[in-house]
């Protein structure tokens, strides 16, 4: 696998660069599409699938949007490069195979291009996908949408005049469509008010889920906000709740944050110091400490408490530090004992490259 | 793994709650859960259905009694196996599941009616197809005439993919 064929490592959304960047990470959007005729993957055979990739690559060849788009086939890989890719969130672990006792199904494929990618034979056929940085709903879906009108003009999708775009698990049918922001929010988790923002979410059909997607733990105090319902609603509308909710709790991030200063400045100025010292000394270090650690100087950073590092760091922080990258970096197996080690030399040596 | 409640029921469902700034994890069974779902609210269920099945508290409301054995003519796969798995077979077990699912559809989301883009595939309802699109769909059937050996329909396929080239 070489990751260098992509410009950026396909992480260009790291770059902290979009609206909001200190709250949020990044926007994703993801259609999922079906050819139409042929079994839905888990129900295909494999040559059922090997004929989906083979259709698909060829149709992504003669796109604009896909046209030099990098191939990755999970199926072909290790298991080890395979959690490299899930780590920078371009590949789920279904389609990576990294679910326990399953391996990747053939013709499991990632094309990535840029920003926008397209995971071939994961739970359906086709899962189109753009991550951008920050809060930026609007012009992920744009650059999703347009892959998703080339690609349709090429193949065809299963598509029912009632039902919409049909899609292997129901919850799923009609747009397709899942838009979600990936959000900060130590304030929330601090004030306590972060369990009534999240059953709020529920009642106005959004979902919460952690940091890898659904399924995964929330760490870090990052939250995936996403629509719930794909059918019955336009995608703009969809869209445009999820906008409209995500701004609000924006706000009530901002509000808790001005809370905090306001009834307990000492507390967070310690408490994001702290977490920097212990950043910048500490000689080993678990993927989780460093994740909620990270979160304090984020907050710290985010409140002005901080002179450094800045938010693109933390966000290479953040996907640097995972098991498969580090072992990667450092030719290690992802169990390996001295992992802890390496990754508190590897995170002292970002953050004295920073000024501070 | 055995469920943190009860210690009796094998544990199947992950409840992450937040507390302060760390996060405690319970792996519970589908009971405890339950109780646990109805005194906290927040729980990050295994699947967005499983998640709905949750909130309905009956999963035997998904597929009505007696219509279990129902099988899409396609793929052949049962409403049982819809059932056991959350996910469908292929694109016409919409068409032949549809009062069923239209039900479905109506509970998980609130509507079974498509509002959003509209979709022709490729030289359906009058549009002229991408020809792109035709020479793609020919080299499928290529691809598929080989593999059932059919070299007659091969051999031809080629000739007309090569006219097109």
């Amino acid at each position: 696998m070489d990751l260098s064929l992509l410009p950026d490592g396909g992480m260009r959304w790291l770059d902290a660069s979009g609206a909001k960047s200190t709250i949020v990470l990044s926007t994703r959007i993801r259609l999922a599409r079906n050819v139409r005729g042929i079994p839905f993957s888990q129900r295909a055979k494999d040559s059922d699938r090997t004929a989906v990739l083979e259709r698909v690559s060829e149709a992504a060849a003669s796109t604009e949007k896909l046209g030099s788009a990098v191939a990755f086939h999970l199926d072909q890989m290790d298991r080890p490069e395979r959690q490299v890719l899930h780590e920078r969130h371009l590949v789920s672990k279904e389609l990576a195979g990294l679910e326990r006792d399953s391996r990747p199904r053939a013709g499991a494929a990632l094309l990535v291009q840029d920003q926008v990618g397209v995971m071939v034979n994961e739970e359906d056929h086709l899962r189109l996908h753009g991550m951008w940085s920050g809060f930026d709903l609007e012009d992920a879906y744009a650059a999703v949408e347009s892959v998703d009108a080339e690609l349709g003009r090429l193949v065809p999708f299963a598509f029912h005049p009632e039902f919409g775009y049909l899609t292997s698990c129901p919850t799923n049918a009609g747009t397709g469509l899942r838009a979600s922001v990936l959000i900060h929010l130590p304030g929330l988790v601090l004030t306590k008010e972060i369990n009534k923002v999240l059953q709020g979410l529920s009642q106005v059909g959004l979902t919460f889920r952690g940091l890898y997607g659904e399924g995964s733990e929330v760490v870090g105090n990052f939250f995936q906000l996403s629509n719930q319902t794909t059918l019955g609603k336009t995608e703009d509308e969809l869209i445009d709740h999820l906008g409209k909710i995500v701004r609000q709790v924006v706000e009530y991030e901002e509000q808790a944050r001005d809370v905090l200063l306001k009834t307990a400045p000492e507390e967070v100025e310690d408490k994001t110091w702290r977490a920097y010292g212990l950043l910048k000394h500490a000689r080993r270090l678990s993927f989780e400490e460093t994740m909620n650690l990270l979160s304090g100087v984020r907050l710290g950073v985010g409140l002005n408490l901080l002179p450094g590092p800045g938010v693109y760091t933390l966000n290479k922080l953040l996907i640097y530090t995972q098991p498969a990258h580090l072992a990667a970096m450092d030719g290690r197996s992802t169990g390996d004992r001295e992992l802890p080690t390496v990754r508190a030399a590897f995170v002292r040596r970002l953050l004295e490259a920073e000024p501070s | 793994m055995l469920c943190d409640n009860c210690k009796e029921r094998e544990a199947i469902i992950n409840l992450t709650q937040v507390e302060h700034d760390s996060k405690v994890t319970l792996h519970l069974c589908e009971q405890c859960a339950q109780q646990k779902g109805v005194e906290t609210g927040v729980a990050i269920m295994k699947s967005p259905l499983g998640n709905f099945l949750g909130a309905l508290g009956k999963g035997a409301a998904l597929v009505p009694a007696g219509a279990e054995g129902m099988r899409c003519p396609a793929c052949g796969s049962s409403l049982r196996d819809f059932r056991d798995t959350g996910r469908l077979g292929c694109d016409q077990c919409y068409v032949a599941f549809d009062a069923h699912l239209r039900d479905l559809l109506r509970r998980l989301h609130g509507s079974s009616q498509h509002v959003g883009e509209r979709y022709d595939a490729p030289g359906e309802s009058g549009t002229e197809p991408d020809p792109r699109s035709h020479l793609l769909e020919l080299r499928a059937q290529l691809r598929r005439a080989v593999e059932g050996e059919n070299f007659e329909l091969a051999a031809e396929l080629r000739d007309r993919i090569r006219v097109l080239e």
